[in-house]
């Protein structure tokens, strides 16, 4: 299979079992929207794909391509084409968001100075993009988060996702913290994504985002596992009528 | 034009890691004399003897050594017991090596180390004047010859002692007495090898003067000494590098620096010290500055077992002014002790201190700064940066400023921040492609940004690939 998949996974952190047997696919050129209530284990499921250590898978596998990405460290899975959009980056003072770039993008064209720029039309790109998310120019030379607003916290790490140029995108709750304008300025951006043909696997907490962007496929994880999984109206069902009815349908019918 | 400027950074990133680039050493160079043993009366009037000094240096030296028994070993320093100093080789005068103004002069045996490290292309190309100590002696020492003209004075020491021994004599253990410490005390008695500068009034040597230090041995005591003076109005910017072989047994290096800015003159200085793991390096440092003076200094400190490094300067003049930045490195089971030194005793005089200090994979910086303000000193203005980033949970940084204002209309300022590498902030570089080692040498070289400005271009260049070399995998495997 094309794309990323994500089988039967079990993960523990800390001692604390957190996803309980997840299975989800996100093919290219579409968005998988992964919706759930607070603790639900989305943010985990995000970090266990990206292969953060303190996230132990006990059992499934996570593959891109047919191939499995367990036993790769976090570097190998963004180096073969996994990028992940965190919900609140840390800071990284002294490490400018321009030099973070340059670097990732000369990792990936085999250089070994990574910080000298080896193609000057990179620093256009950058520029461009970071009006087109609507962020001043001046953020390119700041300290990486340092001193960032939400927004532009969410915006730098959309255009770091440009930029790097991966296969799958995992947006981590990319609209929290936005005005209207900003949702929407981010849910089309996002939709640009899947337009160059990456998967995009958007975890969200609420439905809001969907007014400027439909997803191909919505899912909903509660307590670890995938309650309720279809295409947009799923996003509709949440917004109607909460996740709790959803965690009680989806208990019903397992009895 | 450009290619040229090419091949020069080439040069420079290949002598970046300077021991790697020395590598192991294979055989010393033969020594025509080496003293060895106990620090007696004896020892002292024999280097004395071969270097045919005149009576006030013996005396001098004499009288250091007596101070070096009277002083207490100082009881701050970490590690120092395992110096055995009385198995230390004190005096390695190189077999047939004079001074030398042709690098052609110089036995290719010693001469390679120079070249691999590309100095001799350094000196044409960037220098106003290039002076080598190798063991004990000063092997070479040259200087642009329009600087000769305007009476620019480049030495080594002994040269200076027999040739002007009135302007050695006025500066010479006077910035920096032998009374201080122990060390200092060591250092005045054994004294060998390193470099004269005198600038006359006005003249501002626009390229700077590089002296580098290289021991080929080990069990080896290296007491270089230099003396930087500006006279009135001039201008001189002095850098010295350090590097050696790596070799099994440890070497001891007590060199010491001292620094006199007249009226309006302006001295730098930068170091940039590579010593190999094997070196226990330990430096006295200081400078005078008279009215109006400026004197800064720069100091990137990488290698060596053990560094003690205090760059101190005291502000004699009123509007005089220092700059100071440090930079240790301890990555590896290696301690960093620095801090820089001002004492302000003139009005109006501006101080900064920046101290930079990076821990890792188990190492250790401490910071000893101390400003100090004495009562008259009025309107004087200090101002203190103390950054440490500890890149993993075995390393560790301490910091013990000390400030003692003793004039009311003074201001000090002082900001401490330390840094640990988090893993969440790890795994965000990382999530970007890059591994954990490119991840800590970028926040490495960002943390270090405000430093490399205040080098001149090649040399931060120098400094900017050691540190992406010291925290690459290819520096790991060394």
């Amino acid at each position: 299979m094309s794309g990323l998949e994500v089988r039967n996974l079990h993960v523990r952190v800390a001692g604390k079992k957190v996803l309980r047997g997840v299975d989800l696919k996100v093919e290219y050129g579409e968005v998988h929207a992964i919706m759930g209530p607070n603790g639900s284990g989305k943010s985990s499921l995000a970090y266990t794909i990206m292969g953060r250590e303190t996230f132990e898978v006990e059992d499934g596998d996570i593959l891109l391509d047919g191939e499995s990405l367990l036993g790769l460290s976090t570097e190998e899975r963004a180096m073969k084409g996994l990028f992940m959009a965190l919900q609140d980056p840390p800071q990284i003072p002294g490490v400018r968001l321009s030099t973070i770039m340059i670097a990732a993008i000369n990792k990936r064209l085999g250089s070994t100075d990574l910080t000298r720029v080896r193609d000057p039309s990179i620093v256009k790109r950058m520029y461009k993009l970071a009006e087109e998310l609507g962020l001043t120019r001046d953020i390119l030379q700041r300290e990486l988060n340092v001193g960032f607003s939400g927004g532009e916290k969410k915006r730098s790490e959309l255009l770091q996702a440009f930029i790097v140029d991966p296969k799958i995108v995992i947006l981590d709750e990319p609209d929290s913290g936005l005005d209207i304008d900003g949702v929407r300025k981010v849910s089309e951006m996002i939709r640009g994504l899947t337009d160059q043909g990456k998967g995009v696997l958007l975890i969200t907490h609420y439905a809001r985002m969907f007014k400027y962007l439909d997803p191909d496929r919505v899912s909903v994880l509660i307590d670890g596992k995938i309650a309720l999984s279809g295409g947009p109206e799923v996003a509709k069902l949440v917004e109607d009528k909460g996740y709790a009815y959803i965690r009680s349908q989806y208990m019903a019918r397992r009895g | 034009m450009a290619e040229e400027a090419v091949k020069l950074r080439e040069d420079i990133l290949k002598g970046a890691d300077s021991p790697e680039i020395l590598g192991w050493l294979e055989k010393p160079y033969k020594a025509e004399i080496e003293l060895k043993g106990k620090i007696s009366r004896s020892l002292i009037e024999e280097i004395s003897k071969i270097k045919k000094e005149p009576d006030w240096m013996r005396r001098l030296r004499l009288r250091s050594l007596e101070l070096f028994n009277k002083l207490p070993m100082p009881r701050w320093i970490i590690g120092i017991e395992e110096i055995d100093l009385e198995a230390l080789a004190h005096y390695v005068k190189p077999e047939g090596v004079e001074r030398a103004r042709d690098w052609d002069e110089i036995p290719k045996e010693i001469r390679k180390y120079y070249e691999r490290l590309g100095l001799p292309e350094l000196e044409a190309r960037i220098l106003s004047g290039l002076v080598a100590v190798y063991e004990s002696e000063t092997i070479y020492a040259k200087m642009k010859e329009y600087l000769q003209r305007k009476g620019v004075i480049v030495l080594p020491l002994e040269e200076a002692v027999q040739k002007y021994p009135d302007l050695v004599k006025k500066y010479f253990l006077k910035i920096f007495p032998p009374s201080d410490h122990k060390f200092a005390a060591l250092h005045g008695a054994l004294w060998s090898g390193g470099t004269f500068i005198y600038v006359p009034p006005g003249v501002k040597v626009r390229e700077p003067i590089e002296s580098f230090f290289l021991i080929g041995r080990q069990g080896e005591g290296q007491f270089e000494h230099s003396l930087i003076v500006a006279d009135e109005g001039a201008y001189v910017h002095w850098i010295e590098g350090c590097s050696a072989p790596r070799f099994l047994g440890y070497s001891f290096h007590n060199g010491m620096v001292e620094a006199y800015a007249h009226k309006n003159a302006t001295v730098k200085i930068t170091t940039i010290q590579n010593w190999s793991r094997n070196v226990i390096n330990f430096n006295n440092k200081r400078g005078i500055a008279e009215e109006g003076a400026r004197l800064d200094w720069v100091e990137g400190s990488i290698g060596s077992r053990m560094t003690y490094v205090y760059p101190s300067t005291i502000l004699k003049g009123d509007y005089s002014s220092s700059r100071s930045a440090v930079v240790t490195v301890s990555k590896g089971p290696y301690i960093k002790d620095s801090g820089s030194k001002i004492v302000h005793v003139g009005a109006h005089t501006r101080s900064k201190i920046i101290n930079k200090s990076i821990s890792a994979e188990g190492g250790v910086n401490v910071y000893r700064g101390i400003v100090r303000i004495v009562r008259g000193a009025k309107y004087a203005n200090a101002h203190v940066e103390c950054d440490s980033l500890i890149l993993d949970s075995k390393s560790k940084a301490h910091t013990f400023p000390h400030n003692q204002v003793d004039e009311p209309t003074a201001m000090v300022s002082h900001e401490a921040k330390t840094g640990r590498l988090s893993e969440q902030q790890l795994f965000y570089m990382t999530s970007r492609g890059l591994s954990e080692d490119e991840a800590k040498s970028l926040i490495v070289l960002g943390f270090l940004d405000e430093i490399m400005v205040e080098l001149p271009v090649e040399y931060a260049n120098v400094l900017h690939k050691v540190v992406q070399l010291e925290f690459s995998e290819l520096g790991a495997v060394g």
